[in-house]
């Protein structure tokens, strides 16, 4: 069975048809990427799928149920989780902190009013293994708001990772970044969804890394999924090359 | 607004309490006296900047809760026929609870300055309900209320009002303050806490995280208005009587002053703020009949000289060698 199904999904705004009468699923374990050019739905695409905004018609089921209308915090305890393209980051709180709320989100603690967060030191452990994984334990004392680019784009990916989602969807986690930090990047993520069984789609603009790290390759344009393959397939794929190398967003 | 170690904050907090409590037996009553309103005042502020630094709401209404508080005291007098201080404090923080349960309701579906006006207008319908309802409310000329005893009346008042406010009630109030600034600390450092300060640096990304803003923002909404419903309930003995003044805006005004003066972005800085406003008020007042224009011109210097207030700025000071290094 498919982990996410969406159906005839449509948004528009205005007369821009973003997400238009989509139908995309996604295994449970896979990593895919999720291609095409500026304004091909992307992320507007991932946007009606996690909660941020809602569908004019059509269907999302996960693992078989019906979940289009519920509400973030509830997409979120069924195991959805994203980062975002833009950092959306508590820089005001250190890079620790900002992974331990997610922990201690996830575990329904954050109602505890009356006992201090940095004495549970379960969730500090924790907190501690996600840093360690994503490159950033040097950092967890450091403000989030004083890292660099590339260590913000890690760290948003972390938080989201701590949630331990089923599905984690990942909008150009390499996007903003030198492209010579991009291999490194896409490493430790690619490393950490796999080794944490976690099926991830991946929104991502450069190529190279698309082919690189991701064994099926969804490519959108104009709101509508234009091909559906292996890497292979969408390399020789005649209406992908042209529009992904014309000059048309 | 970094997490401050339990011992690192012991450390210095001790020798200040140790201080606070001999005080009555150094300086003279009236300064004691003085001190108190203070201290009460920077519960009030306590509470207010939750919203403000923990969970980046300005609320423009606080002199709401601060006057619910105060008005319920005087209720439990003039109705209940009570002196209980105990039962003073209870109602007082019911009452500013029950109050910022609704308004809580109504404004923290708003920030910025959509969420300021919200609050100021509904503290000034509370403001003229109290103006107008004069038959229950006494009007313009307030409640009267009595020296209150103390510890389920076990200390009571005696003859001098003036000793029994400068010592016996000194100490009931420092105690409740310590007992207040003890819990409010332990709820900006729980999870919780961290819940708040994620909504105010990133609200989007702390709903993507689970936490549900609107919930999280009403408690805090709730508590801020309890504290500083308490410092209300605490107040009225001190200053005997409880007018409509204190429900009006230019309350509300003030403990944004002392929380900004003090640093909203720290733990202390409320406090410190509200101490010192309150000295620098009091001899303002009591030197020169132009003091508005004297503590204006204060906030204006120190908005452009001391952005981060002074806990925040002599924090910086401190840090600045270390960074160095």
């Amino acid at each position: 069975m498919d982990l996410l199904r969406t159906s005839q999904l449509c948004k528009s705004f205005g007369d821009t048809h973003a997400v238009d009468h989509v139908d995309f699923a996604v295994a449970a374990g896979e990593v895919l990427a999720l291609i095409g050019s500026n304004g091909a739905g992307k992320t507007t695409l991932i946007n009606v799928i996690s909660g941020l905004i809602r569908p004019d018609s059509g269907r999302v089921d996960f693992q078989g149920t019906d979940i289009t209308g519920a509400s973030v915090h509830h997409k979120i305890a069924l195991g959805i989780a994203r980062s975002f393209q833009l950092v959306n980051l508590f820089d005001q709180l250190s890079v620790r902190d900002n992974v331990t709320l997610a922990i201690f989100s996830r575990e329904g603690r954050t109602r505890r009013l009356f006992s201090l967060a940095d004495a549970d030191s379960a969730v500090r452990d924790e907190g501690a293994v996600v840093l360690k994984e994503f490159g950033l334990e040097a950092r967890g004392s450091a403000l989030a708001g004083g890292l660099s680019q590339g260590e913000r784009k890690l760290l948003d990916v972390a938080v989201a990772y701590a949630l331990r989602p089923r599905l984690l969807f990942l909008d150009e986690p390499t996007s903003g970044v030198s492209t010579r930090e991009k291999a490194p990047i896409m490493d430790i993520i690619t490393q950490v969804v796999r080794s944490g069984g976690i099926t991830a789609v991946i929104v991502e603009h450069d190529m190279d890394v698309v082919f690189t790290y991701c064994p099926r390759i969804v490519a959108m344009h104009q709101g509508a999924i234009l091909a559906d393959g292996t890497p292979e397939q969408i390399r020789n794929n005649a209406q992908v090359t042209a529009n992904m190398l014309g000059t048309t967003g | 607004m970094t997490t401050t170690a339990p011992r690192r904050t012991l450390a210095w907090a001790a020798p200040v309490l140790a201080a606070l409590i001999a005080l009555p037996f150094v300086v003279p009553p009236y300064q004691t006296v003085l001190l108190t309103y203070g201290l009460v005042f920077a519960i009030a502020a306590l509470g207010f900047n939750l919203l403000l630094g923990y969970t980046g709401l300005l609320s423009f209404g606080h002199s709401a809760y601060f006057g619910m508080g105060a008005y319920a005291v005087a209720f439990i007098v003039k109705y209940a026929k009570l002196e209980s201080m105990e039962a003073f404090l209870l109602g007082g923080v019911l009452a500013s609870g029950a109050v910022a349960a609704v308004f809580g309701v109504l404004c923290v579906r708003y920030t910025k300055i959509f969420f300021g006006i919200l609050t100021l207008a509904l503290s000034q319908v509370l403001w003229s309900l109290a103006f107008k309802f004069f038959w229950v409310t006494g009007g313009s000329d307030g409640l009267r209320v009595p020296t209150p005893t103390l510890l389920g009346g076990a200390v009571r008042a005696g003859s001098d009002k003036f000793e029994f406010l400068s010592h016996r009630y000194y100490f009931y109030v420092l105690a409740v303050f310590v007992v207040a600034v003890a819990l409010m600390w332990v709820i900006v450092h729980s999870p919780f806490g961290k819940a708040l300060q994620a909504i105010r640096d990133n609200e989007t990304r702390a709903e993507f995280v689970g936490v549900q803003v609107w919930h999280y923002r009403w408690v805090a909404f709730l508590i801020s208005g309890m504290f500083t419903g308490l410092a209300g309930a605490l107040w009225v003995p001190l200053n005997g009587l409880t007018t409509p003044d204190i429900l009006h805006w230019t309350f509300s005004g003030k403990i944004v002053f002392f929380t900004v003066l003090g640093g909203f972005q720290t733990f202390f800085g409320p406090i410190v703020g509200a101490v010192i406003f309150n000295y620098l008020e009091t001899y303002a007042v009591g030197h020169t009949v132009y003091w508005q224009m004297v503590l204006g011109i204060v906030l204006v210097a120190l908005v452009l000289v001391l952005p981060a207030g002074i806990v925040g700025t002599v924090r910086r000071l401190l840090a600045r060698p270390v960074r160095a290094v």
